[in-house]
């Protein structure tokens, strides 16, 4: 007997009880169902946090100004400007693990157009910015070191703040629009990065030099201090924690701070941020499909229940097929191939319940779905393993029938 | 006799163990069937001979003693080897007829020939050749419960013919039927009989065993008695698939 005749025989006994086999193929359908959507779930809200981080900037440290402590009172990190245009440079310069720095100057400011206007957050910096944060454009081109030298008026655009001022469709490059009342200059529009991974839209921003915006946007002129980060692109992701240790080093020896004291400044290495929500993300989407596979069992006790019970309503059809030669290793492939039947047609009908959740989740939801290739293979081994497993039992003990008593029983 | 004959059992003796007691079924059985004889076993329930017939239809093994079919010693062979004996050499007609419930009769006669693993279209071709035989020709499609008694007895008959088995081993073939489709049976067994068939029934019904040629009847374990006679011609009353049309 070979193994398509068997499937067909498997088949043609499943279907003669339809309702009963769709009922039994239940447990193992939920159980594929929930491990593929949950682990599509959670790979897509893992791709989230990983483009977010990426939108902020790959490889990228913040340095943040120290505390202010007045009468006890801590100010908290960036309440004292205590970093410097000079500590900008020799970061620049004298970290080797460093391949980019740039200001981050922040202020929210009004922004007019002709006849919109728009308040925004505007930042002051060099090119390194766009650099650091793997930010390109879309249109026009981003503003030069000679515009920063010059503290040109000019002006790179986030999309949403193209859309408030100008409408979605409009190309601003070559316009005039207004910062608190300055006249600038766009020249470029930056490709759309979305939302970051902390909720906010990176395309609301409005990006113009630093020395400009010392001038005309800063209310008070600070000098030599930076009011504001400094933002650190390493040469690579490896370089990052080698570039943290050099930059606090050399801060340290330039703000002349002793052995034992607290830094004045504060480094932030956002790659480890990224890595630990990621890894967040992924112990979440493990534990779920383990919550999701303890239901694939459960699916197989039901496979096995029902296959028990089919094979002592079917005793007498055994002793029958025994009588006429079939062999304990036909009864038993029979058996176990009508499990294997189940589970199989469960997993394909999971799978595609599943891959429908997770799609409908993520056009609803807006959450990205990341439909992983091994873990749909792994959805049918397991299924199928199911169906051997719990599916060996019953069909042992069918095989082990003894004919004569087989044929007897009523 | 100068061929051997087709079954033939040494002092053979079966031993069952129910919990603590022990049940001796058969206690030293000498049989011989010769290829073509149509043997009638007959004796009350408990006599052995329900026992013998599962030895005989290598469903059980003696406890001791010898058993030769066809001239091959089965009485120690394993589950694998006496499947393989039951597919080729013994076609089996039971009292209840054990046909597939849902299937076809077709089907139902091809059963054996799947296990001896024909290829599909002469297993289809062979399963209609042995369904006309028996008359059911006109009826490979119907299931069992479209089915007559005594014609699903006939789709079982087939069904036992179809591997060209040298051995039919009917326990109790006409129990569930009535008298008219008992006699049809008993003509087919006796057409088989004539070209060549080995036929041993069960049966505790006199009448039935007089269609035999020999009357083998056992008593509490034991043959006691073994008997020869012209056997009575089983003639239908009439063409049995036109009566039974005729009345529905």
């Amino acid at each position: 007997m070979n193994p398509l005749q068997t499937s067909r025989v498997a088949v043609r006994a499943l279907t003669r009880n339809k309702l009963r086999s769709l009922l039994t193929t239940l447990g193992v359908v939920i159980g594929v169902w929930a491990v593929i959507a949950m682990v599509a779930l959670g790979e897509g809200a893992k791709a989230r946090v990983q483009q977010s981080f990426e939108a902020m900037g790959s490889n990228m440290l913040i340095i943040l100004p120290g505390t202010s402590s007045r009468g006890g009172a801590m100010g908290g990190f960036g309440s004292l400007p205590t970093l410097t245009w000079d500590d900008l440079k020799a970061i620049r310069t004298e970290a080797p693990a460093v391949r980019y720095a740039a200001a981050n100057l922040r202020s929210a400011a009004q922004l007019a157009s002709e006849d919109l206007n728009w308040t925004t957050q505007v930042t002051g910096t060099s090119p390194d910015f766009f650099s650091i944060r793997n930010w390109g454009i879309s249109q026009g081109a981003l503003f030069s070191q000679s515009d920063v030298d010059s503290g040109a008026k000019v002006v790179v655009l986030g999309q949403t703040v193209v859309d408030k001022l100008f409408g979605p469709s409009a190309n601003p490059v070559g316009q005039s629009l207004r910062i608190k009342n300055v006249p600038f200059t766009v020249v470029g529009v930056l490709e759309k990065k979305g939302q970051s991974a902390m909720g906010q839209d990176n395309d609301d921003t409005a990006i113009i030099p630093e020395t400009t915006f010392q001038s005309k946007i800063q209310s008070v002129g600070l000098q030599k201090f930076i009011n504001g980060a400094i933002l650190v692109g390493a040469a690579s992701q490896e370089a990052t924690n080698s570039a943290l240790s050099q930059v606090s080093l050399l801060l340290r020896d330039r703000h002349h701070i002793q052995p034992g004291m607290d830094d004045d400044f504060n480094v932030r290495n956002l790659t480890e941020m990224a890595s630990a929500f990621e890894s967040q993300a992924t112990t979440m989407t493990l534990l779920l499909a383990l919550i999701a596979a303890v239901s694939l069992v459960v699916g197989g006790i039901g496979i096995m229940n029902i296959m028990l019970v089919s094979v002592t309503e079917r005793t007498r059809e055994i002793g029958v097929r025994m009588a006429v030669g079939a062999k304990p290793r036909h009864i038993l492939s029979q058996f176990l191939v009508e499990a294997l039947a189940l589970s199989l047609a469960g997993g394909l009908i999971g799978i595609a319940l599943g891959l429908v959740t997770g799609q409908v989740v993520a056009v609803k939801a807006g959450w990205p779905m990341v439909v992983r290739a091994d873990v749909i293979v792994l959805a049918v081994t397991f299924s199928a393993l199911v169906g051997v497993v719990f599916g060996l039992y019953p069909a042992l003990k069918a095989s082990r029938l003894d004919p004569i008593d087989a044929l007897r029983y009523e | 006799m100068a061929q051997p004959p087709l079954i033939s059992l040494e002092q053979v003796t079966k031993v069952y163990k129910m919990g603590e007691v022990e049940v001796r079924a058969l206690r030293g059985v000498s049989l011989a069937i010769g290829e073509g004889d149509f043997v009638a076993v007959m004796g009350a329930s408990g006599s052995g001979k329900s026992t013998l017939m599962n030895i005989v239809g290598c469903l059980d093994r003696p406890t001791s003693g010898r058993y030769l079919l066809d001239g091959q010693e089965v009485g120690n062979l394993g589950r694998d080897q006496l499947a393989e004996i039951r597919n080729r050499t013994i076609g089996f007609v039971f009292q209840s007829f054990n046909l597939l419930s849902r299937t076809s009769a077709l089907e139902n006669v091809e059963l054996p020939l799947i296990y001896a693993d024909v290829p599909s279209r002469e297993r289809r071709e062979r399963a209609a050749e042995a369904l006309t035989r028996v008359g059911l020709g006109e009826r490979l499609d119907h299931h069992p419960n479209q089915l007559s008694g005594g014609q699903q007895q006939r789709v079982a008959i087939a069904r036992a013919l179809v591997t060209r088995s040298k051995l039919i081993l009917a326990d109790e073939p006409t129990g569930n039927l009535d008298s008219r489709s008992s006699v049809e049976i008993m003509a087919l067994f006796q057409e088989l009989g004539r070209s060549g068939i080995t036929i041993a029934l069960v049966t505790h019904e006199p009448d039935i065993a007089e269609y035999a040629a020999r009357v083998v009847v056992f008593k509490d374990g034991r043959i006691r008695s073994d008997e020869r006679h012209t056997p009575k011609q089983a003639v239908p009353a009439a063409d049995p698939l036109e009566a039974e049309e005729a009345q529905a």
